[in-house]
Parts: structure tokens; sequence; C-alpha cells
């Protein structure tokens, strides 16, 4: 096995310590970093989010393997910024105010950013101008909103509402998940996509960004 | 009235009560707002919807105390009023039932994940459920009812806590279970015969699901705990996934449709029936008009 499969392999047994050893070793052996990032990191979680969408792992294990891909990507960071190698886009995701859950946001925001996307993540209770401002200032192309009550699910029309009044629709494009959501609902509020889970999210994501 | 722990020795169903959180929000609870705060500022609400439920023929009516763990109540910075708001919402429930009917406490999940996965330790989510019930069982209420739990971990340190400070208190258990094409799990990946077996070793007197995805599949999951259990089971269903109709959330599962599907929980004898998301008085007087024909049927 290379060191890059089994990069990959531990990432995906949620093992952050020998990522991050196995990491190090790729890179001193100087294999390209965005080879290890690709093919090790990247590759490893996609398999994660595969399995947990057919139901062959649960949550747990998902948030080990994350742990253990935030150990490799640590000490990829500073090394990407310094080659000029571009992330694949940047996301601005969170849950829209007055919802405080926060699992099924956060797990999109890992499969983002296990897809090679940079992710700034709101947190909960996120209002509609921050969604925003935040978008605007970061300038990413991509807010993702979350809810799981059917009470705060109206949120992401305000959101919607407001980027038109802000010229911001249609230059951004606006993703919406969460157990009570449907695509006709994110239909009929003007929203670009409804993604059924993290895998969707990152199908979407790249599609928008325009890598198939 | 007799103990309700006396009750369960006996045969027969017990018909809890339906839905707080989707009551409270018909009753003007704004998202993102405590449920619980309506305890300390307009406990009048949880009067009426106690006294909805108590004439609609329920046995068992919950408190509003799902978020009542002062690990939830720090969310909203009212950890510091933990003992008061658990406190007011018994009372509110006392002060309708008085004692003829049973009162459960609920108490749902911290909203908190355990190491390694999270960063909370299993003695926080002890302590921090030991604190809510020693509140509720001074108030003097009848069953500690846990309840959609996905991690069985925290489910079992909450049936721990409530047996640390009572040995005697009727202790539910129920867990919120999704089909998968290789069965039910909860997203933290529990099966039903973990449940069934670590909750039966914490100490739990009654066990079985709650919320998850209708009815339909809440019969599946209680024949798997018969078979995995001897146990008293418990069964409160949601009212099916909500579906969005003209910007307002609507519960598809009738109380007929419902009703219906739970003849097959009385047959196999589960010892509470009840609801949850969704389910309204209506529902709970569909499930004792049934229960009633049934026992007129066997006597």
């Amino acid at each position: 096995m290379t060191v890059i499969q089994e990069l990959s392999e531990q990432l995906q047994q949620g093992n952050p310590k020998n990522v991050a050893e196995l990491t190090r070793q790729a890179i001193n052996e100087n294999i390209d970093i965005k080879t290890i990032l690709d093919k090790g990191l990247i590759a490893g979680m996609s398999v994660i989010g595969e399995k947990f969408k057919a139901h062959e792992i649960f949550l747990p294990h998902v948030l080990l393997a994350a742990k253990a891909m935030y150990a490799g990507m640590d000490l990829l960071k500073p090394l990407l910024l310094k080659e000029g190698i571009p992330t694949r886009g940047k996301v601005i995701i969170g849950s829209v105010q007055g919802d405080l859950h926060d699992i099924g946001k956060n797990l999109v925001a890992i499969m983002l950013k296990g897809a090679g996307f940079e992710v700034i993540d709101l947190g909960n209770d996120v209002s509609p101008e921050k969604f925003l401002d935040t978008a605007e200032k970061e300038n990413a192309g991509v807010v993702g909103m979350s809810a799981l009550l059917t009470t705060t699910m109206p949120v992401m029309k305000k959101v919607i509402d407001l980027a038109r009044a802000r010229g911001l629709y249609g230059k951004k494009r606006f993703i919406v998940g969460g157990a009570p959501l449907s695509s006709e609902y994110a239909k009929e509020i003007g929203a670009d996509a409804y993604c059924f889970d993290g895998v969707s999210a990152v199908e979407t994501v790249k599609r928008f960004a325009g890598i198939f | 009235m007799q103990s309700l722990a006396e009750r369960l020795t006996q045969p027969g169903v017990l018909i809890a009560d339906g839905a707080i959180g989707t009551m409270l929000f018909k009753c003007g609870l704004i998202a993102g707002e405590c449920p619980e705060k309506i305890n300390l500022d307009r406990s009048e609400i949880l009067e009426e919807i106690a006294l909805l439920y108590f004439h609609a023929g329920a046995e068992i009516v919950q408190t509003n105390t799902f978020g009542g763990s002062p690990l939830k109540l720090a969310m909203y910075s009212l950890d510091n009023k933990t003992e008061e708001i658990n406190a007011r919402a018994v009372q509110a429930v006392r002060k309708i039932v008085r004692d003829e009917a049973y009162i459960s406490a609920s108490c749902g999940p911290t909203g908190k994940l355990l190491e390694p996965f999270g960063d909370t330790k299993p003695e926080q989510i002890f302590e921090t459920y030991r604190r809510q019930m020693k509140t509720l069982l001074a108030e003097g209420v009848d069953m500690i009812c846990i309840e959609t739990m996905t991690d069985i971990a925290e489910a079992v340190l909450a049936v721990k806590a409530a047996r640390s400070i009572s040995s005697m208190i009727p202790v539910c258990a129920t867990m919120t279970f999704d089909p998968t094409p290789r069965g039910f799990y909860t997203i933290m990946g529990s099966t039903i015969e973990q449940a069934a077996s670590e909750l039966n070793n914490a100490g739990a007197d009654i066990i079985g699901s709650n919320c998850g995805n209708g009815i339909m599949n809440m019969v599946t999951i209680a024949k798997e705990f018969k078979k995995h259990t001897t146990l008293p089971i418990i069964i409160q269903s949601n009212a099916g996934i909500p579906i969005l109709k003209d910007g307002v959330s609507i519960y598809p599962e009738t109380p007929e449709y419902m009703t219906e599907q739970s003849r097959e929980l009385i047959d196999i004898d589960i010892k509470i029936l009840g609801g949850c998301c969704g389910t309204t008085p209506a529902h709970i007087e569909a499930f004792k008009k049934i229960l009633r024909e049934n026992s007129a049927k066997t006597y």
C-alpha cells in the first residue's frame, strides 16, 4: 500500500495521529501536495460520505474521520497557500435564525471541507444579514442554509428575499437542507438547490463550481 | 389512585399524552425561543395543554421539561434557572390532573456529543441529568421519561442518573430510530437490540421508541423490541414527517390513520401508547376510544 492509500485508509479508520504522521511522511517524500490532498484526504472522506449515506456507518464514525481529516488538512493548508494552490471555492454555511440544531449542518460542513472546499461555518441561529454580509465580505460563491424545525424554515426565504433586495440573487448560489426540507420547498422560496445530505451537498456545490 | 409502578404490573395499555412542542408553537411559541422558558413566564399555556390531554383521556401527562437539563438550558443562558423551570412545569400539570393522572417528567437529550466524538465527558452528562431529575422527583412526578435519545451511551447515563436518586421511581427510556436497508438504527448507530439490553442493564423499567418516521415504522420497531426484552414497552410515534402546505407545516398522519395502525401495537401488548410531534388531543382521544372498544370485546 502506498503512503497515499495508507493515508486515505487511516482517515477512514478515524485515526488523527496516524493521518498527521502519514501526511508529514508524504510531504517529506516530496509527493505533490495536491495529490496528498486529492488522493489521500479527499478520497478518504469521500468513501466515508458514501458509507454514511448507505447507512453502513453512523455519525460517530464520520465525526472521528473528520477529526483525522483535520489533522492532515492542518499540515497541508500552509503548503497549499505557499504554493498558491487555490481551494475549490468558498462556501458560507449555517443553521438559520431560531434554529439551534447543528449536527446536520456540521456534517455538511465536514463533507464540503473533505471535498476540498473552503467552508466558513457561522454556527447556528444565523440571521439573514449575517449570512449575506459574510458571503459578500468573504466573496463566497455559495450560501448553505440548514433548518431542522418547520418553524425556522421560513427564515431561508427571508435570506433569499434579502439577497434579491441586495442584488446578490443570481450572483451567489443558495442551497438548503435539513430534515423538514424538500426540493419543492427549495423551489418555492427560490433556492438554487435542495441537498438531501452531505454527499448531495458536495455534488451540488461541485456542479456550481464547475467541477464534475 | 394506585401507584404507577403497581399499575404497570396489571394488564391493559395505558394511554399517554401527545405532543407538547408542536402544541406550544400553536399557542404562540416563537421559533428560536427556549420552549421551557414558557414555564417561567406563561405557565397558563402548560395548564391549557395538560387540560386538553387530560380531557382527551390521557392517563399519563408529560411535563414541559424536554430541554430542561442545565446543559441544554445553557444554550439559552437559562441554566441558572434549572430548578425553577423544572419545578414550575410539574406544578402546572399537577394543578390540572391533581391525582387523577400520572405525571411523567420528560428528559430529552442534552444536545451535546460525548467524547471522543464530541467534547462532553460522561460525568457532565450524568450530573446534568441528576440536577434536573432531583427537582422533578422532589416535585413528586410519577415517572421519569428519558426520550428521543439517539446515543445509547447518553441514554444509559440518564437512566443511571435517575436511578442514583431513586431506586423506586419508574424510569422510562425511549430512543429514536431510522429505517435503513439493514434494519433500524439511531443516527448514532445504536440498534434496538442494544437499546433493549443496555437500557435494561442501566435500570430502566419501561423501554421503547418515540418520535421517528410515523406509526407504520413504530409497529415494526415495537415488534423488534419484543424480541429482545421482557420489559414493558412504550411507543410514542410522531404523526409522520411534516409536509409544508402553503407555508404551514402539516403532520400527515390523522387520528383515524394512527389509531388504525395502533391496533397492532395493542395486539402485541405494548404497555404505554402515546404520541410525539404533530399528535394532538384528537389523536389521544382516538387511541382511548379504540382501547375501550378492545376491552369491551375481550371482557
